[in-house]
């Protein structure tokens, strides 16, 4: 073990550059927030994750955004373990209708202010699962939704450039 | 398996339909261990059972019609088939006669309707309530856990009683990711029903890709390019890498040893990406198509593997003496989570579980399928079946797929990347196939029409057969031995709930 943490010592870091955020993302969320909270909150964000029926894959990318390459924490964004605690919910899937109460109790359980960033095509509007006897679809109809960050799944660049653009906007 | 009338659309694997006796002997001869239940499923008329035979090491697929809804159960004499027959009943309304256990599996009462894959009835959709099964006596408390999990995982629910810290009892409720893909895959023209197969549980998209385009192309009868044959392979067990050193990783991480989740968060990502120069998707989705494969290797592609294999096979050496010197770790993990291969066999428990409970089964090697038989490679295995032997195994396995990265690049063919077209027939045919994902056996089955639309597809995670043991596995550790042991079977919820 020694080993390892003295090559820590040595080496520089992996963790790359920020990427820049998107204008349209800025714009997306521009309507939703407002000055008042971002003063409450300062440039720090708690984030909640809820897997409302994903196939795992954007849990997948979700997960890497803690690697040493993307080091999410840098950013003063961080998950937690309650939704009492969190910010920003984070919602995957096409929402399972048997997921539905489960994804509403956990909104209910986070306090005010809060944003909701739906990740993933299925988040968007059910994606391939869209039309299923069970599953709502998209996020949308179930809890308001701030953020939309696409993609089947969304690497952890565009994760990282969405939830910049949360940080920035407010 | 033998009598019954055989099926001629029925291609690859054969199937019989069977009468009542003979369905009742196949059940006692399973329940004597002669051979495994690959899976249960309903196409909406008849009930179908896959079933490995040990003696012969032959598959073969029994049917019993069931006009008036019933089917003598299969979970009577063989628990591991009970789960599937009460999603059989949920989904279709087929009621397993002499099933012990009566309880909605998939079906929480939220969708709106009841058996949606035949005849739906319109319900309400306010939820059924459950009843868990009872762990009585004065001490014994209960932990409700989930859906909604504390960590950045999939949703499901555990119920622990216990007596003061150790777990007397676990009883999960699974199915709240529940989307109806079998469903969704009705009457779906192939490359639709190809997406929803990929997503079946993201983690091992390649492998079910590869599972149901194998099983298309085994009904279709389509002779599939030696390179794609090859380039499936890489990405398969590029799949594999990935997976197996973020679960040792998050397995370790789970015992506060976050030096080792650090690193193997590091490795996995370099993996990823190099899967991303090689196939431009880091977890390769949609790459494996029917027929062969979307995208070439390139010469940047190879040697961007090649690099991955250096510094991989430079680096698990020493995580291998990280893990096996540190005794703080291998306090927590030694002894943990004990799965015995009585039960591993009993269950037909497939992948890493299977393996480091003495079951040594990997559908790479029986039926096995190309080109794994003109490649070497060996099949990790352990006896102690606790969650120490996990990690070793999936060690084992990552120096394994290392090793046959390198034969398949060695030996890549040259050729066509996938067919030209799919063959025209007017005809009904069957297929199936047995893939071996990081997680174990996943089996397909499928039945395409004529202008190549599915008429139905039953897809079976490896996890149905995984999520039960968990539940004998954690009996008698400590509660908060839980994350540990549950990280240690990484069992789908997706896969599963389907």
């Amino acid at each position: 073990m020694r080993k390892f943490l003295f090559q820590g010592l040595h080496r520089p870091p992996l963790t790359e550059a920020a990427p820049l955020s998107d204008d349209p993302m800025i714009a997306e969320l521009a309507g939703t927030l407002n000055r008042a909270s971002r003063r409450k909150l300062g440039h720090s964000l708690s984030i909640r994750e809820v897997d409302a029926g994903s196939c795992n894959g954007c849990e997948l990318e979700i997960h890497a955004l803690g690697n040493a390459f993307y080091d999410l924490e840098r950013f003063g964004l961080r998950f937690v373990a309650s939704p009492r605690h969190a910010d920003v919910l984070m919602v995957t899937g096409p929402v399972t209708k048997n997921m539905r109460e489960a994804l509403e109790r956990t909104y209910a359980a986070t306090p005010h202010p809060k944003w909701v960033v739906a990740i993933g095509d299925c988040a968007f509007d059910g994606g391939v699962f869209a039309g299923s006897y069970a599953c709502v679809g998209a996020v949308s109809e179930v809890i308001p939704v701030d953020l939309h960050i696409r993609g089947c799944p969304p690497d952890p660049v565009a994760l990282l450039r969405g939830l910049i653009a949360l940080v920035e906007a407010r | 398996m033998r009598g019954g009338r055989g099926i001629e659309q029925s291609r690859h694997w054969p199937r019989h339909v069977v009468d009542q006796t003979s369905w009742r002997r196949a059940i006692r001869e399973i329940s004597k261990g002669q051979g495994d239940v690959l899976s249960l499923w309903s196409d909406g008329a008849d009930v179908h059972m896959a079933v490995l035979d040990h003696e012969s090491s032959d598959i073969g697929i029994v049917t019993i019609e069931c006009p008036d809804g019933r089917f003598p159960s299969v979970g009577h004499m063989h628990p591991p088939a009970i789960r599937l027959e009460r999603a059989i009943r949920d989904i279709y309304g087929f009621q397993a006669h002499g099933l012990c256990d009566t309880r909605n599996w998939l079906d929480h009462g939220r969708w709106g309707v009841r058996h949606p894959g035949l005849k739906p009835e319109p319900s309400d959709a306010a939820g059924d309530s459950y009843a868990f099964l009872a762990a009585e006596g004065a001490p014994l408390h209960q932990i409700p856990v989930g859906p909604v999990h504390a960590g950045v995982i999939e949703p499901g629910h555990f119920r622990f009683s216990a007596n003061g810290e150790v777990v007397v009892r676990l009883e999960e409720r699974l199915g709240y990711v529940h989307k109806g893909i079998q469903q969704l895959m009705v009457d779906a023209p192939l490359d639709r029903a190809t997406r929803l197969a990929s997503r079946v549980s993201g983690d091992s998209t390649v492998a079910y890709a590869l599972a149901f385009a194998n099983a298309v192309e085994n009904a279709l009868e389509i002779e599939v390019p030696e390179r794609a044959i090859y380039l499936r392979a890489l990405m398969a067990e590029l799949e594999r890498i990935a997976n197996h050193i973020g679960d040792i990783g998050a397995i370790c991480n789970d015992a506060s040893f976050s030096l080792m989740h650090t690193h193997c968060a590091i490795l996995r990502e370099r993996v990823l990406r190099a899967s991303h120069v090689c196939f431009g998707h880091r977890l390769m989705m949609d790459r494996v198509v029917i027929g062969g494969v979307a995208d070439d290797l390139t010469a940047e592609g190879e040697s961007a593997l090649r690099a991955l294999l250096s510094e991989a096979n430079r680096l698990i050496p020493p995580f291998i003496d990280l893990y096996g010197d540190t005794t703080s770790i291998q306090d927590r993990t030694v002894g943990a989570g004990h799965l015995g291969s009585e039960l591993a066999n009993q269950y037909g428990c497939g992948g890493v579980i299977g393996r480091a409970s003495g079951r040594s089964f990997d559908a790479r090697r029986l039926p096995g399928y190309a080109p794994y038989p003109d490649l070497s490679f060996k099949v990790g295995s352990a006896h102690a079946g606790d969650v120490d032997a996990r990690i070793w195994v999936r060690f084992d396995e990552i120096k394994a797929s290392l090793a046959l990265i390198e034969q398949i690049l060695d030996k890549m063919p040259e050729g066509s990347l996938r067919i030209e077209s799919l063959p025209a027939s007017s005809e009904t045919f069957e297929g199936a196939a047995l893939v071996e994902s990081f997680r174990g056996d996943i089996f397909v089955w499928v039945r395409i029409g004529a202008a190549g639309i599915v008429h139905r597809c039953h897809l079976r995670d490896p996890s149905w057969f995984q999520w039960p043991l968990l539940e004998a596995a954690i009996e008698g550790n400590i509660v908060a031995d839980f994350p540990l042991c549950n990280k240690s079977f990484n069992c789908s919820y997706s896969g599963h709930d389907l």
